[in-house]
């Protein structure tokens, strides 16, 4: 059920993933060791000046086309390196894992939010068919993205050990050119989603009292909620900050023909990477209170339509002003 | 087992680009593929200008066999990392890591399409049996000749060394303790009679740091 969703999972999840990032700056460590070593090895003969230089990543001449030619080292590849694969893989999978995990134990211990009164069987609209293909748009891209992404990330720890070379190179392939050409299409959709659905999102009183008691878990009476309640609120702002996070970082990466410098690839696609595992953690919560979660939410986005019953229950405040509106 | 290392005297290189051209020729590579580039600092600075040449280092521990997310990146047993074209997705985490610069890519377009990375690779191939198919994709196995790479063998200078790191270093050394006198004839940088004997036994510190990499 909606009013469940901001203490307990999103909490945890929110600070599991809190913790990764306040950890990231932490890792800007003296990481150019190897680098040097490298170096030292391959170009010993030279001057204590011209050293210096060199592991600062000072720029010179060449005539070489390539991007970041003209650098002799670009120590910062190392330290991405290092937050990529030492930060972000783990932390990533810690934050997927959990969010989980967190939902499996609160599936366990709380169960579905069942109806608490008897469908009646007269319907409301609460989607539109706008409202719908937006969301199912939007939804299904997200998870071929998500799947394509996480494989980038992480299949060669699971996918590569079983596949044939020939499948892995192929599904990789695939993944990466889906993952390219399917997000724009993606970022559109948020774009769609968001100004569809902004007018809903502005926080009121309601809201204060739906996050004081804690949507519905402190103390037994359900705290009252218009049409969308405080929890699907904080997700759309999640959407609206994390989510273009990762569709603005995503444009950027997706562009190399603007050339971008390596340092800037490096940065984004750090911003991309956090970002993402941030949204699709979050994402889970969604999806579990969205479907198994809440007896009767998800025929709301299939169908349109939701029970008297369930509005009653869940959107008491919409209710009231739906019905005020037909008249009966 | 030799353990295979480039070795670049800047006392020597002139910066005349032949390694570029000799590479390029070797192992014919795609319109706009560079794998060996020279690099100059403080050029024109008289006294301190300084060239490098540069490509794969074959790194110990490298870092784009690190982030590599289709894991193509193998060392050979002589120490060589060569790249498999086949598992290439072209999504450039390899150059983002590399502190060289060595990966090189034939495009740069829109939706990420780079092509499959190309680099270095010693002259020594990569994964293809078929020899005129490993040609054409990694360019020229010399070391199955029982040849060392085309760069380092036309380095007019001899300020570019390729082959077993050991003996590499050795002749750098030998090199080092024979120049080590104001004036002499490699020297490209003059400098102060203590400061030249200074300079001598760092190179000679580095050259030997350079023989415990195998």
């Amino acid at each position: 059920m909606e009013r469940y969703w901001s203490v307990r999972d999103a909490k945890t999840w929110l600070m599991l993933l809190l913790v990764v990032l306040m950890a990231l700056p932490a890792t800007v460590l003296a990481q150019s060791a190897d680098a040097r070593r490298e170096a030292f090895q391959a170009m010993p003969g030279t001057t204590p000046e011209f050293w210096r230089d060199a592991v600062e990543g000072v720029s010179g001449r060449t005539q070489s086309n390539s991007p970041g030619a003209d650098t002799l080292i670009m120590v910062e590849g190392e330290r991405w390196r290092e937050i990529r694969n030492q930060w972000i893989s783990p932390g990533g999978a810690i934050a997927l894992g959990g969010s989980l995990l967190a939902i499996t134990l609160f599936y366990l211990l709380v169960g579905q939010v069942k109806l608490e009164n008897p469908r009646t069987g007269k319907k409301i609209e609460r989607w539109t068919r706008w409202d719908r293909t937006i969301h199912w748009y939007v939804a299904v891209l997200f998870i071929i993205l998500g799947v394509t992404g996480l494989s980038i990330l992480y299949a060669k720890w699971f996918l590569m050990p079983i596949l044939p070379t020939s499948v892995w190179a192929a599904w990789m392939t695939a993944a990466k050119n889906i993952h390219n050409y399917l997000g724009p299409l993606f970022a559109i959709g948020v774009l769609a989603m968001i100004l569809k659905w902004l007018k809903h999102n502005f926080f009121n009183m309601t809201d204060l009292k739906w996050f004081l008691k804690g949507g519905g878990i402190v103390g037994k009476a359900h705290p009252s909620a218009g049409y969308l309640n405080g929890g699907e609120k904080v997700w759309y702002w999640v959407i609206v900050t994390v989510g273009l996070t990762v569709v603005v970082s995503g444009l950027v990466l997706d562009f190399p023909n603007f050339g971008q410098s390596r340092e800037t690839m490096q940065l984004f696609l750090i911003i991309h990477a956090v970002a993402s595992l941030i949204l699709m953690a979050a994402a889970f919560g969604h999806i579990y209170i969205g479907t198994l979660g809440t007896e009767g939410a998800f025929e709301g986005m299939k169908t349109g339509y939701v029970d008297e019953s369930w509005a009653k229950q869940h959107h008491d405040l919409w209710y009231d002003a739906v019905k005020k509106k037909t008249g009966s | 087992m030799a353990r295979m290392k480039f070795l670049c005297d800047s006392e020597r290189c002139i910066e005349c680009n032949g390694c570029v051209t000799a590479c390029k020729n070797a192992n014919e590579t795609e319109w706009g593929i560079q794998r060996r580039r020279v690099v100059t600092l403080d050029d024109g600075e008289v006294g301190k200008e300084v060239s490098i040449s540069v490509a794969c280092m074959h790194c110990s521990d490298a870092p784009c066999m690190a982030v590599c997310p289709t894991d193509c990146f193998y060392p050979t047993e002589d120490g060589l990392i060569l790249h498999n074209k086949d598992a290439c997705i072209g999504c450039g985490y390899c150059l983002y890591a590399c502190p060289f610069g060595a990966p090189q890519f034939p495009k740069q377009g829109a939706f990420g399409a780079r092509g499959k990375m190309d680099k270095c690779t010693f002259c020594a191939g990569g994964p293809e049996s078929d020899p005129v198919l490993e040609e054409q994709k990694y360019g020229a196995n010399r070391l199955r000749e029982g040849k060392l790479p085309l760069c380092a063998e036309m380095c007019s200078t001899k300020a570019l060394l390729a082959g077993d790191a050991q003996q590499v270093a050795d002749i750098f050394r030998e090199r080092v303790v024979y120049r080590g006198h104001r004036n002499s004839a490699w020297g490209s940088v003059e400098h102060e009679a203590a400061e030249s004997e200074q300079l001598a036994q760092q190179a000679a510190d580095l050259a030997y740091d350079a023989t415990q990499s195998v």
